[in-house]
């Protein structure tokens, strides 16, 4: 779910005040700029030299400042491979800190271009606050972890628990409608913030913890002992998390997606960024050709230069490496690729062929 | 009957007894402690709770303290190097101080900057704080606004100058024109500051480089430094407006009055956090796109409005104390409206009132970590963000709030010794 639950939390109230100021912000927006020609998302980058990428404050693997300011994380590559594939230059992104409650106002209102920050596609999201969500680049889903000592291997073995979650948001739904279909009861201890479930769960405070299943990771991943805890097997929401950008502007909309699935193709395609650039002298696999610009036009229609997916993978790598530098099985996180696996090896990732 | 003193035996003392010490069980430690911590039973048994919670905390915390590690990678490196044995995690302290300070995009190079404003605050704040400083000294407190802002924003000199000389500009136009009518020369003022800053930023613009520092932008601000900036920014700017609208609310001008009131009762109304927001969001839907009006600035208004309104309800509370008869005697003298607040009901009331604007602004100063909620990277804004969130340090907690909760009491410490000082040393009442 994003960034925690807490940002769906808030969300219906949010979304009631936020259509009031859409509707507000619009009149104000088309008074002010009727008649001045609106230039594209595209032109704009490219004109200031710089992208101006939403993230969000900080969420351990996805997005975060090491210590000399640079921001790194899974989130963060999406911002990276955009500004390469438009600008040639991975470092011209200004990253612009966002909260839950910020980030459709600041993509909205033109602060920033585009929003990489764990954001759940849904549809009022998509439809009702005129965003549109170019591809996922997580499929992340509500999961539980307990601790190992309880000798639980299933969800639905949690009958009596007391369960850690986080207040009003849908998590809290979800585990309702899951314990409800499958008959079992459980006790909840409402909890603020993850960093306050920490704490609470080791101390034993409730038997299972639940929230995303890479925030559970995470989680688990800061404890003393991560062994001593299990994350259960079942998944019981659905929350595919990608980057966004403002309705209307396609262009800008299809360079932001197939920077996205010029990472993706390139893990499926066995592009990395390390024999990329023997690859792209040349080969034998058209579309290995076409996606590294030796062959065809699909630099220029996107109005970028031909070697655009080129540079991205050179410089970031592809999604397989981008996923196992940041939250992948080397890291302290140690997520599995699960659903984030290529389709060809049992997972969810299908780029649409590049042609 | 005789008046011989009759014979009793009786011992007449004709010298004096030399003093002698007071029994050893009155004095030095143990008189003391027995008159202070064990006086009676209930006394005694509430000292003895007391040692034995102090002790648990201390047999907790000394360890946990001294024991801690200082030097690490990661938060798993600082078990390694424990290895089970009780501490805290300070290598994260260590690692990340200058992001708690100074934010994690202020550039590194340039952190002397800052620092230099933080020092010359004293200075500059010194013939402000304490009455009995050279007067003189205040030309450098005007200067220092300016001088701070070249030093942290960077940029060509020339901006901070031109700021400067509006200022200057507006005095002299007002000085000059003041013969005429006070409404005329606060308009005269105001224009010559206006056209001296628009003409002052056209020549900055076709000069930037002269004296510049590099220039950082206001999004790059962070840590401590953002808390420091705000605050300071904005209690020097409330108490003065503070003031003003104290007195508009107990003017005898209708609209004026008017206003205050509304202005007053409307912020304070109204949550902080929800004029933050206002500031970071809404504000946004209302400018033309691509406009840029500076967040901090924004925000700094938002806090000044806010704080403003509170010190004005307690300065209108100092007003009211004043008996009627010190307004009385104030008009009985002639002097006019001005010189009246001036001399005789200001310094009285501000007196009054020393307790609640310092109370104000303290709360001011730890209201400024709300800004973390609109995703700036204030010093809470930079543990819950970045650092809480960097695959090496999520799971510090206590350490990095112990060092938050540190920096707060030693500020919040020193403005309430300050305004204790200054009630003690301005206490003219025969108590």
């Amino acid at each position: 779910m994003a960034d925690g639950a807490a940002e769906k939390s808030v969300a219906n109230q949010e979304e009631v005040n936020m259509k009031k100021s859409v509707i507000l912000g619009a009149v104000t927006i088309a008074s002010l700029s009727a008649g001045a020609a609106v230039a594209g998302t595209l032109d704009d980058v490219k004109a200031r030299g710089k992208l101006n990428c939403g993230v969000t404050t900080g969420l351990v693997g996805f997005a975060a400042p090491d210590a000399n300011g640079e921001w790194e994380g899974f989130d963060v590559a999406v911002c990276r491979a955009v500004a390469t594939a438009v600008l040639g230059d991975p470092t011209a992104v200004e990253f612009v800190p966002t909260t839950g409650k910020t980030r459709f106002t600041a993509l909205a209102s033109g602060e920033i271009d585009m929003l990489a920050r764990n954001t759940t596609w849904t549809f009022s999201r998509d439809v009702d606050l005129k965003f549109e969500f170019v591809g996922i680049n997580y499929y992340d889903g509500q999961g539980f972890m307990v601790p190992k000592e309880l000798g639980v291997t299933s969800a639905k073995d949690l009958d009596g628990a007391t369960v850690c979650i986080q207040t009003g948001t849908t998590t809290e739904l979800n585990l309702a409608d899951f314990f409800r279909a499958n008959n079992i009861s459980y006790e909840p201890v409402p909890i603020e913030t993850n960093a306050e479930a920490q704490p609470l769960y080791l101390d034993g405070a409730c038997d299972v913890y639940t929230t995303d299943a890479s925030g559970l990771a995470a989680t688990r991943a800061a404890f003393e002992n991560p062994a001593d805890h299990v994350v259960l097997p079942e998944i019981i929401s659905k929350e595919p998390l990608g980057p966004l950008v403002r309705h209307g502007d396609h262009e800008w909309g299809d360079v932001v997606r197939w920077s996205l699935n010029s990472m993706i193709a390139a893990e499926e395609l066995g592009v990395t960024s390390v024999n990329v650039a023997e690859l792209a002298g040349g080969t034998d696999n058209p579309e290995i050709n076409r996606l590294l610009g030796t062959e065809g036009t699909l630099g220029e229609m996107l109005g970028l230069e031909a070697d655009w997916a080129k540079n991205i993978i050179m410089n970031i790598g592809n999604y397989g490496e981008v996923f196992e530098s940041n939250i992948g099985e080397a890291t302290p996180i140690g997520l599995a690729r699960g659903l984030n696996a290529q389709w060809t090896d049992g997972g969810l990732l299908y780029s649409p062929p590049f042609r | 009957m005789s008046d011989t003193p009759r014979n009793i035996g009786a011992f007449v003392r004709h010298d004096q007894i030399p003093e002698s010490p007071p029994p050893a069980s009155e004095t030095g430690i143990v008189g003391w402690v027995r008159q202070n911590l064990f006086s009676n039973v209930f006394n005694s048994i509430l000292t003895l709770l007391a040692l034995y919670f102090i002790y648990n905390l201390m047999a907790d915390f000394l360890p946990w303290f001294f024991g801690g590690v200082w030097r690490a990678e990661s938060i798993r490196d600082c078990r390694d190097i424990l290895d089970g044995a009780r501490g805290g995690c300070f290598a994260v302290l260590s690692e990340r101080w200058h992001q708690l300070i100074f934010g994690i995009a202020y550039p590194q190079e340039a952190y002397w900057r800052p620092l230099l404003a933080f020092v010359l605050l004293f200075v500059a704040a010194a013939p402000v704080l304490f009455s009995d400083l050279n007067r003189k000294l205040l030309g450098f407190t005007a200067i220092y606004p300016f001088l701070a802002f070249w030093l942290i924003w960077g940029g060509t000199i020339l901006n901070p100058v031109f700021g400067f000389l509006g200022f200057v500009v507006a005095y002299i136009v007002f000085d000059r024109l003041s013969h005429i009518s006070f409404a005329i020369s606060a308009i005269g003022g105001v224009v010559g500051a206006i056209v001296t800053w628009f003409v002052g930023g056209m020549i900055a613009a076709a000069v930037p480089e002269l004296l510049a520092l590099e220039a950082v932008p206001s999004r790059d601000m962070g840590g401590f430094m953002l808390n420091m900036i705000l605050g300071t920014v904005c209690v020097s700017l409330s108490v003065p407006i503070g003031i003003l609208l104290a007195l508009g609310r107990q003017s005898d001008m209708p609209i004026i009055k008017i206003i205050c009131v509304v202005f007053i009762e409307f912020v304070r109304g109204v949550p902080l956090i929800t004029l933050l927001f206002v500031a970071n969001v809404v504000l946004a839907y209302f400018l033309p796109p691509g406009t840029n009006f500076d967040l901090i600035l924004r925000v700094i208004i938002m806090i000044t409005f806010f704080s403003a309104a509170y010190i004005a309800e307690v300065i209108r509370g100092g007003l009211a104390a004043l008996p009627r008869g010190q307004y009385e005697a104030a008009d009985s003298l002639g002097l006019d409206y001005p010189q009246a607040m001036r001399l005789i009901i200001l310094p009285q009331a501000l007196k009054i009132s020393i307790p609640g604007i310092v109370n104000v602004a303290v709360g001011l100063f730890k209201d400024t970590t709300l800004v973390s909620i609109i995703s700036m990277f204030d010093l809470v804004g930079v543990i819950r963000g970045p650092i809480l969130a960097s695959t090496e340090w999520n799971g510090v907690y206590w350490e990095l709030w112990g060092f938050a909760a540190l920096l707060f009491f030693v500020v919040c410490f020193g403005i309430s010794q300050y305004s204790q000082w200054l009630e003690r040393k301005l206490a003219t009442d025969h108590r």
